[in-house]
């Protein structure tokens, strides 16, 4: 299954819900636009909700870094939301964990952006 | 486990690396593995075919990617070919330094030695060669032991 995305506004933050496989391709090149879009729009509080993230591959994850330097430039925020077992494993494999700001409920997640 | 060997010729595409990934998946299940060692062995495999068409063939058609699975009984070892330029495993930093950390890749081969048992990489001529290794476990493993 390839990757899906819809986003939603919630208290000012900008929720991207995400499905499916982030991988190299086409997955991570639609999570790469996305964010983008938004930051180009002025978008600087971002929530990627990966709850129905299925698999994610090396590329898949250096897009979330990518994704988290570019709002981080920008001024803004990025946090991760409903990590999978898959994804926390492979967050802390590549110690990433710590890096990023990872919540495991949607409201405390809002509430957490400045 | 009983030993046989495997082998795929593949184009350098994105398909060949997706399956690439599902064959590991289903040869690592029929051997045996479970679904979290499944996981890992098809996830190895993938990065190391997603080496092999982006940065060995660079996905030129005229050269192709070779995946060969054998079953040794005690281990699956698994060989990913390509025919490109090589890799000098003495350029590939390691990706969770500090200085590293942040950067959008280079962690494929870090991946594949975190999931696998053993990995080694050796420069053909050309291209690269990796050989990924995952030993048996489970109850084969133990009963081997048992029956020393």
């Amino acid at each position: 299954m390839s990757m899906k995305s819809s986003t939603r506004q919630v208290d000012g933050v900008t929720i991207v819900d995400l499905s499916g496989r982030i991988t190299l391709g086409e997955g991570s090149v639609l999570l790469r636009d996305v964010v983008r879009d938004l930051v180009t729009k002025g978008q600087r509080k971002i929530l990627l909700n990966l709850g129905d993230v299925t698999y994610i591959d090396s590329s898949g994850i250096g897009e979330l870094v990518s994704a988290f330097t570019t709002v981080r430039n920008q001024g803004g925020e990025l946090k991760l939301l409903n990590l999978t077992k898959k994804v926390h494993d492979l967050l802390q494999i590549t110690k990433l964990y710590t890096v990023f700001d990872v919540k495991d409920d949607e409201a405390t997640a809002v509430a957490a952006f400045k | 486990m009983t030993a046989n060997r495997v082998s795929y010729t593949l184009d350098s595409s994105l398909q060949s690396v997706n399956l690439a990934e599902e064959t590991a998946q289903l040869i690592a299940a029929k051997a045996g593995f479970d679904e979290d060692n499944c996981m890992r062995i098809s996830m190895a495999v993938r990065e190391a075919a997603v080496n092999a068409v982006l940065h060995g063939n660079a996905y030129d058609p005229r050269k192709r990617v070779t995946v060969a699975f054998e079953n040794t009984g005690q281990a699956l070892v698994i060989t990913v070919s390509d025919e490109g330029k090589g890799l000098d495993i003495s350029t590939v930093p390691d990706p969770t330094t500090p200085e590293n950390l942040l950067k959008q890749s280079g962690r494929g081969i870090f991946l594949m030695r975190s999931f696998m048992d053993e990995v080694r990489i050796r420069l053909l001529e050309p291209g690269t060669e990796v050989t990924m290794v995952k030993n048996v476990s489970g109850p084969a493993a133990h009963n081997k032991e048992a029956s020393k």
